[in-house]
């Protein structure tokens, strides 16, 4: 076995060194109606290399690469070019096989690059403080209202009808357990989100309002009108960012009043990875950080005074805590928060608003393009790079006809919001800087054959 | 031991009298700044093709002050991380036996596979039919998982180990709820994972602790006198975090069924039993397994993790969605819309998408190179070498629990008979300085001082003597009362750093210094 370096030899020795006669010896504290005589049945034996790349290869190629045909799949995972430099770097044994920084003096490397993660995340978002990452966008969605909860001492929570329904649908699981009451609305295909109805269902109850911004649509709204409404009535502004992009060109929530922002951070640096691993991205009001859930670097220094980080504030976590920790998080996502800082390192602020404005542009061109075919109405005149077209059928069995064609045309509402009628029309078309001309053109060319 | 000591350098006091350097470094460790003290908004490493802008429409949300992220160009990027990451020690670099964490090596095989465009490019929302080999990954990998431990079903979405916790138990509860019995407490040994109460306190329960015997196993008796109509379940870590088999375990599942409530399994500690013991013939109810640390995928410096979830016959009614069913010759996604005809009881959805597909190919990858003779060798050579370092170890360092039999894949020792105030830490840091990444400190808490430690079996019997050389010369210093240990790591790229200072004025952001030009 090529992983495991004792040679028999070995073995016989330190068995002898330990006093046991056999390796059975070692286990006799498992009763004996639990032990298993022989190698576990129904599993193969051990397979060399080559043989294990060659049966994964073949399940790969089953799969239909994003890249390889046009792609327009968004909602809450996108497809952007990642610099080959990410990935080298993130591969280094240094990063990839170190354990969570728990013995600062030899994991500097890993604290100082969350300490620049932090820093780019707060700035990004427009908060104080971001922490080192959580699993996702939707978990930290969820950990954000549980934290609103605990800093208004309140119990319900609004979500717009433009979050993502995978976030809501965590949400949603996770208050039947913890008795939060969620109030959360069904989406219309209408050009503008559900601002005026959130601003109307604030009240003196409500620990905070969670809007997704650009939303689930694509649709992009103020929201400084609402995080005025929830300071009035003592509630926290919660806002989702799925397309860190955007953030490149447009406002950030933190300008606008948002008390915490989260989201997802995949954009940057992470790839597609059918849906995980992701990194989820949490900054907040300096006020707070101590409801903050998940890991969090700081700085200090050493005892000659030189600066280093650690991780602190670890009187939130549950390995301190326990039972009365802030949340049971443990592990995060670092390596992802990691590839993450790279790709923002390598972009910096004018490759991050070019990147922001490429992005734009494609998908205007592209609404232009598609909403120019017969039948089809763009539904939402402000967007960044994802937005929705009205089909005149039912978009799911387009997608899919489409697929056959290999031509990966953006996600149906039908998809997202099975057996909802007044949405299954809606088709959500991603454009990103690797959507090309020609990409679009067969992305319209497919719809009109699919909708003939 | 002779050889290690004659091996080790003298205390460098000519290194420590040298003369400062010009920039700070010292040959090969290298100071390395921030971003934000290296780049410049003006500085990137990506180039574009021009475009054409058709103009705004981002609805008048246009930003209108600067973000203030620095750049740099990818040969100062690649310099500033392969800088910092010379600052980490990592498997990689040495043996890693940080007990209860399983640091094992990581075959770059798996980084291989999972970096296949087949599955790092493609979309969670493609239609099934075009990701058909994605889907075949996860369910089976998610069949072995079922019959590495024995047990019915499995949930393969959580995201992490303390993710899976509370996917246990809120199937646990779900399923209790069904019967329409409501119970509130769960109870936790002292000697468990501090996510163990924090997830059940998530999860809405009130939690109990139950105390250990001498002999380092949950205490049957208190536990058999505190279970009643009150308990949900009992969270119990097996092989237990003192590095232990619980051998009242199938005698503990009987009780804690007969009372009414459910078992679930911490499987943090797979890695000493898979191949060998199938928690499901243990009577346990759910398992989370830590792919990150039994099937090998990175750690990462802090995750990515994946922590899916086996479950008995009673709780997979109850499991969470999604989940991939082979329905004819293809492989479904069973998501919302078509969760109600099979899986009505579910519990619900508790990440957006299907889990983490990254660690799902490698965790693949490592388990077919190791097949079911390759993995029983595993947990067989992973206990060995824990025991050969226990017994290597035992005459010099407090084996609290030693003496009662062999341990399984960790060992457990205390700070017994360290002199002059000198105490685990030190001892740890003491241990960074020899080249090695310390133990686990202070954990499990049952244990004065306690010092976990876990080698694997990716460990070679070289390597293992070194270490065992290393300790054994740090803890005759402790012993001694040597109290230059509390100067320790010396040689590190830092010293001893005041965590003091860092929560009681938490730096959690990089503030740029106030301009000085601007002053003349």
């Amino acid at each position: 076995m090529r992983y495991l370096p004792l040679a028999d030899a070995d073995r016989q020795e330190m068995l002898r060194a330990v006093g046991a006669s056999s390796i059975d010896d070692l286990f006799v504290d498992v009763p004996e109606a639990a032990r298993l005589p022989d190698k576990i049945e129904g599993l193969p034996d051990h397979l060399g290399e080559m043989a294990v790349e060659r049966e994964l290869a073949r399940l790969s190629r089953k799969n239909l690469v994003a890249g390889e045909v046009p792609f327009f799949l968004g909602c809450g995972a996108y497809k952007h070019h990642i610099p080959a430099s990410v990935d080298h770097l993130i591969q280094r044994g240094e990063f990839l096989t170190a354990y969570t920084p728990y013995q600062p003096e030899i994991a500097q490397g890993t604290l100082q690059a969350l300490f620049e993660f932090q820093t780019q995340v707060a700035r990004l978002y427009g908060c104080d403080v971001a922490n080192a990452s959580m699993y996702d966008g939707s978990t930290a969605c969820w950990e954000a209202i549980g934290m609103a909860r605990r800093i208004t001492r309140r119990g319900k929570a609004i979500l717009s009808s433009g979050l993502h329904p995978h976030y809501v649908s965590v949400a949603r699981t996770m208050a039947r357990f913890t008795g939060d009451l969620l109030e959360a609305r069904s989406p219309e295909l209408v050009a503008e989100p559900d601002t005026a109805a959130l601003l109307d269902s604030i009240d003196g109850e409500t620990s905070c309002v969670v809007v997704q911004y650009p939303d689930i649509f694509g649709r992009i709204a103020d929201l400084s009108a609402l995080a005025e409404r929830a300071h009035e009535k003592g509630a926290l502004l919660i806002a989702v960012v799925t397309e860190p992009v955007a953030l490149g060109l447009i406002r950030s929530p933190g300008e606008m009043g948002a008390d915490i922002v989260v989201g997802e951070g995949q954009s940057i640096g992470v790839g597609l990875n059918f849906g995980g691993p992701f990194v989820g991205l949490f900054a907040c009001a300096h006020k707070y950080v101590r409801q903050m859930p998940g890991r969090l670097a700081g700085e200090t220094v050493d005892a000659e005074g030189k600066r280093g980080f650690v991780l602190t504030l670890s009187t939130r976590e549950q390995h301190i805590r326990r039972e009365k920790a802030t949340s049971n998080i443990c592990t995060n996502s670092g390596l992802c928060a990691l590839a993450f800082s790279i790709h923002m390192t390598l972009l910096g602020e004018k490759g991050l608003r070019r990147l922001a404005q490429v992005n734009h542009a494609r998908a205007c061109a592209a609404a232009d393009r598609l909403s120019s075919v017969a039948g089809i109405e763009l539904v939402n005149p402000a967007f960044f790079n994802e937005f929705t077209l009205r089909l005149p059928k039912e978009a799911r069995p387009v997608v899919r006809t489409m697929a056959e064609k290999g031509v990966l045309g953006g996600v149906s509402l039908g998809r997202l919001y099975p057996g909802v009628e007044a949405l299954e029309r809606g088709l959500v078309v991603a454009v990103t800087e690797t959507s090309t001309a020609e990409d679009v053109e067969a992305l319209a060319a497919a719809l009109e054959e699919a909708l003939a | 031991m002779s050889m290690n000591r004659e091996g080790r350098p003298t205390r460098s006091e000519a290194a420590e009298g040298a003369p400062a350097t010009y920039t700070g470094n010292r040959a090969l460790m290298l100071e390395e700044p921030l971003i934000f003290e290296l780049g410049e908004e003006e500085g990137c490493g990506v180039d574009f093709e021009d475009f054409a802008s058709p103009g705004s429409r981002l609805g008048g949300l246009e930003r209108n002050r600067p973000i203030g992220l620095p750049g740099l160009s990818e040969p100062q990027a690649v310099r500033h991380y392969t800088r910092l990451s010379r600052q980490n020690y990592a498997i990689d670099l040495g043996l890693f036996p940080l007990g209860s964490c399983t640091m094992k090596h990581n075959p770059r095989l798996c980084e291989k596979v999972a970096r296949m465009p087949g599955f790092a490019d493609i979309h969670p929302l493609q239609p099934v039919d075009t990701v058909q080999g994605a889907l075949e990954v996860i369910a089976r990998l998610g069949g072995w998982l079922v019959e590495l431990t024995g047990m019915h079903s499995v949930a393969m979405s959580p995201k992490a180990g303390a993710h899976g916790e509370l996917c246990g138990l809120l199937a646990i509860r779900s399923a209790l709820e069904a019967r329409g019995d409501a119970r509130e407490v769960i109870l936790v040994p002292e000697s468990a994972h501090g996510t163990n109460p924090a997830t059940a306190a998530f999860a809405g329960y009130r939690v109990e602790s139950i105390p250990a015997t001498t002999r380092g196993r949950v205490d049957l008796d208190a536990l058999k006198g505190r279970l009643g109509a009150d308990v949900a379940a009992v969270m119990i870590t097996n092989p237990n975090t003192c590095g232990l088999f619980e051998p009242e375990m199938i005698e503990i599942s009987r009780c804690v069924h007969e009372a009414g409530g459910l078992v679930y399994c911490d499987g943090a500690n797979f890695n000493a039993i898979v191949g060998r013991v199938r928690p499901g013939d243990l009577g346990i109810d759910a398992m989370h397994i830590n792919l990150h640390k039994t099937f090998s995928t990175p750690h990462g410096g802090g995750g990515p993790g994946s922590g899916p979830v086996v479950f008995s016959e009673a709780l997979t009614a109850f499991a969470p969605l999604p989940f991939v069913e082979k329905q004819g010759d293809s492989f479904e996604l069973v998501e919302e819309e078509t969760a109600g005809e099979h899986h009505g009881s579910s519990f619900g959805r508790m990440v957006a998408f299907h889990g983490q597909m990254g660690m799902f190919t490698r965790a693949l990858a490592y388990i077919m190179s190791h097949g079911a003779d390759g993995l029983r060798q595993v947990s067989e050579d992973a206990v060995l070498n824990a025991n050969y370092i226990l017994r290597r170890l035992d005459d010099l360092l407090d084996a609290p629990f030693g003496h009662g039999g062999p341990c399984m894949h960790e060992a457990l020792f205390s700070d017994k008979g360290f002199a002059g105030g000198l105490t685990t830490l030190d001892l740890a840091k003491g241990l960074i300085d020899e080249g090695f990444h310390p133990m686990t400190m202070y954990f499990p808490l049952v244990v004065h001082g306690a010092m976990l430690v876990e080698p694997t079996e990716t460990e070679s019997k070289a390597a293992l003597d070194q270490f065992i050389g290393a300790m054994r010369s740090v803890a005759e210093r402790a012993i001694a009362g040597d109290q230059s240990l509390k100067a320790a790591p010396i040689h590190a790229p830092r010293r001893r750093l005041d965590e003091t200072l860092a929560a009681r004025k938490p730096v959690l952001v990089w503030k740029d210094p106030p301009r000085a030009e601007a002053a003349e």
